[in-house]
């Protein structure tokens, strides 16, 4: 389909205003005060459309996908590949190289079980290349997520496969130095995160897959906190995989993606299987579709798919250019503001350097909990606890931290509302006289 | 400032946070622990139990998955009365001045008390804020129920009792 065109000047605090028309969640109040939302790393509100979406398919399209003569089920297998088209479109892959799952885990769960399948001896000649064993190694890094580690570390654990990981600095960062003799020729998969979702810095991916490719590993990316803040095109950063999750791209929960490149998917043996992604069945064995269809067994989150389309269209229309610069600015603001607070210290890049626009942060002698809790009482949403990263907070001495989180949404005036509150924080608790450093 | 917030962090609880009474190595041999506890003299009930063997302790530690919070907590039992409560853990204000609270509170305790104690702030806990607290069970563990109108923070306020639970029943005695 074709992505429709998006202005060209840049967004700003009046533009983000009528975007918010669009989402009638933020208009609420929490506790008794307007509703200053920065939790969007975590998950992401809906504009009417994308609700909107839902319901008409619910309301004129119903029915099972790929199955059945009748003309609605006919329409509803449109809408759904309609919609695999659309989020194809918006990272510059073909159609038969998406694969609706019900979020980034399972997209990379899926990865993980083709894999460890293949290395059963399932799926074939075909597949045996993407057999893993003893003496070959995986490589993620000290900042992914659970999701992104955890699969991981099953497969090491079925495969006898071993789990290595590039580490990170003090700053959080990627010790690249490191990264060429942890990947070396026994190394068959890199996953690693594009943007981490507790820094906020976005990882150098040309780089990384060149080590990959330097010794024939597939690589695998974890986009979730890049899909939906930055434009990202397959083919430019060339990985074999990514992962992303609608909920967090304002679409609705339990659907997500993952993009495999067209070779390894007609390659790999299935994770899931049953209906719909069978040709042949006899009592003994059974023959597997072509993909995408082969990695979707059972009836499909059809109207989630849906509302994901009209997600995507929701962000192209706005223009991916656009969004990302405006978070950058929010994150900058961000940034400056909690680096001028007493007792704060912002994990991650520094104010100047890039980040998207998020900034998770330690107040100190103030638990992150506590600074949630004072931070809801004034009507700020962030995340606290350790983001589902907890080898990166112990790598940073920190058990959890507060996270603020943007999205098209936000404005300067509540980025300035959030630093604010955060500066009152401290002498709440009693750990410091209230303001800001000079 | 929100007067749901100040509920929920009463000054008592700000202070226990601070204080941490109990803090310190929940390792057996160690001596630590903050609750002022004179050497058993010769002759009295704890310096018989221990000549006996009849003094039991029993430790537990307790894990907040939702926020990565840690906490250890050992107890010291003889003649069925706490005897000593040690922790050591690393949580928000909630948890710490609850850990801080508790060891206060039920030093000193029978153990058939204690339990009481736990049954009552397990009760208050759940409540959502329906129920008044009993200061005469509960001591300055009442200042906890605006906790109970925060369902999220429910669990940081019993980390410490659960782990005083499982210590007790680890004690057998």
């Amino acid at each position: 389909m074709p992505i429709l065109s998006a202005p060209s000047h840049p967004l700003s605090d009046e533009e983000v205003g009528r975007i918010r028309n669009d989402f009638p969640l933020l208009a609420n109040e929490l506790n008794g005060r307007p509703l200053i939302y920065l939790d969007s790393g975590a998950t992401s509100q809906n504009p009417i459309s994308v609700m909107e979406a839902e319901q008409e398919y619910y309301e004129q399209r119903n029915a099972a996908v790929h199955r059945g003569a009748h003309s609605l089920a006919v329409e509803a297998t449109d809408a759904y590949e309609f919609a695999r088209t659309t989020v194809a479109s918006f990272i510059g892959a073909s159609p038969d190289e998406i694969v609706f799952t019900s979020n980034a885990t399972e997209a990379l769960n899926l990865v993980a079980y083709s894999l460890s399948n293949a290395s059963l001896g399932l799926g074939g000649d075909a597949a045996r290349p993407y057999a893993l064993g003893p003496g070959d190694s995986i490589v993620v890094t000290e900042m992914e997520h659970h999701a992104n580690l955890i699969p991981w570390q099953e497969l090491a654990a079925r495969t006898g496969a071993s789990l290595r990981y590039i580490p990170v600095d003090d700053d959080g960062a990627l010790r690249l130095e490191e990264a060429a003799s942890v990947i070396d020729g026994s190394t068959k998969l890199l996953a690693f995160t594009h943007v981490s979702n507790v820094l906020g810095i976005i990882n150098p991916v040309a780089e990384l897959v060149s080590l990959a490719r330097g010794v024939g590993a597939l690589t695998v990316l974890d986009a979730c906190q890049s899909v939906p803040h930055l434009p990202l095109d397959v083919a430019a950063v060339d990985v074999d995989f990514v992962a992303f999750s609608g909920h967090k791209m304002l679409g609705p929960t339990g659907i997500g993606a993952l993009y495999g490149r067209a070779k390894h998917l007609h390659a790999m043996p299935p994770f899931l299987t049953g209906g719909s992604m069978i040709t042949t069945v006899t009592m003994e064995r059974a023959e597997y579709l072509p993909p995408p269809a082969r990695f979707e067994a059972g009836t499909q989150r059809i109207s989630q798919a849906v509302a994901l389309g009209s997600a995507v269209n929701y962000l192209a229309e706005t223009g991916m250019d656009r969004i990302e610069e405006w978070e950058r600015l929010l994150g900058e603001r961000l940034v400056v503001g909690l680096e001028a607070i007493d007792g704060i210290r912002v994990l991650g890049p520094r104010s100047g350097q890039p980040r998207i626009g998020l900034a998770a942060f330690d107040v100190d002698g103030v638990h992150a909990h506590d600074v949630g809790q004072y931070l809801d009482s004034r009507g700020i949403a962030v995340r606290v606890g350790h983001h589902c990263a907890q080898p990166l907070h112990r790598r940073l001495g920190l058990t959890a931290s507060t996270r603020a989180s943007t999205y098209l949404y936000n404005t300067t005036d509540e980025v300035d509302a959030f630093l604010t509150a955060v500066a009152e924080v401290r002498s709440f608790f009693g750990a410091a006289a209230s303001g800001v450093s000079a | 400032m929100s007067s749901e917030l100040e509920n929920l962090y009463q000054q008592i609880i700000l202070d226990h946070a601070k204080r941490r009474v109990g803090q310190g190595s929940t390792d057996p041999a160690s001596g630590a622990g903050s609750v002022p506890e004179e050497e058993p003299a010769a002759g009295s009930p704890v310096a018989g139990a221990l000549a006996t063997g009849a003094l039991a302790t029993g430790a537990s530690h307790q894990l907040n998955p939702i926020c990565g919070d840690e906490l250890t907590l050992r107890v010291w039992i003889a003649d069925s009365r706490i005897k000593r409560v040690v922790w050591e853990g690393a949580g928000c204000a909630i948890s710490m001045a609850s850990a801080s609270v508790l060891t206060e509170l039920v030093s000193g305790e029978t153990r058939d008390d204690m339990m009481e104690q736990l049954d009552r702030f397990r009760e208050l806990m759940r409540s959502r804020g329906t129920i008044v607290p009993d200061e005469e069970v509960l001591g300055d563990a009442a200042a906890f129920a605006g906790v109970s109108r925060f369902p999220a923070r429910v669990k940081c306020a019993m980390l410490a009792w659960v782990a005083l639970e499982e210590a007790v029943l680890a004690a057998n005695c």
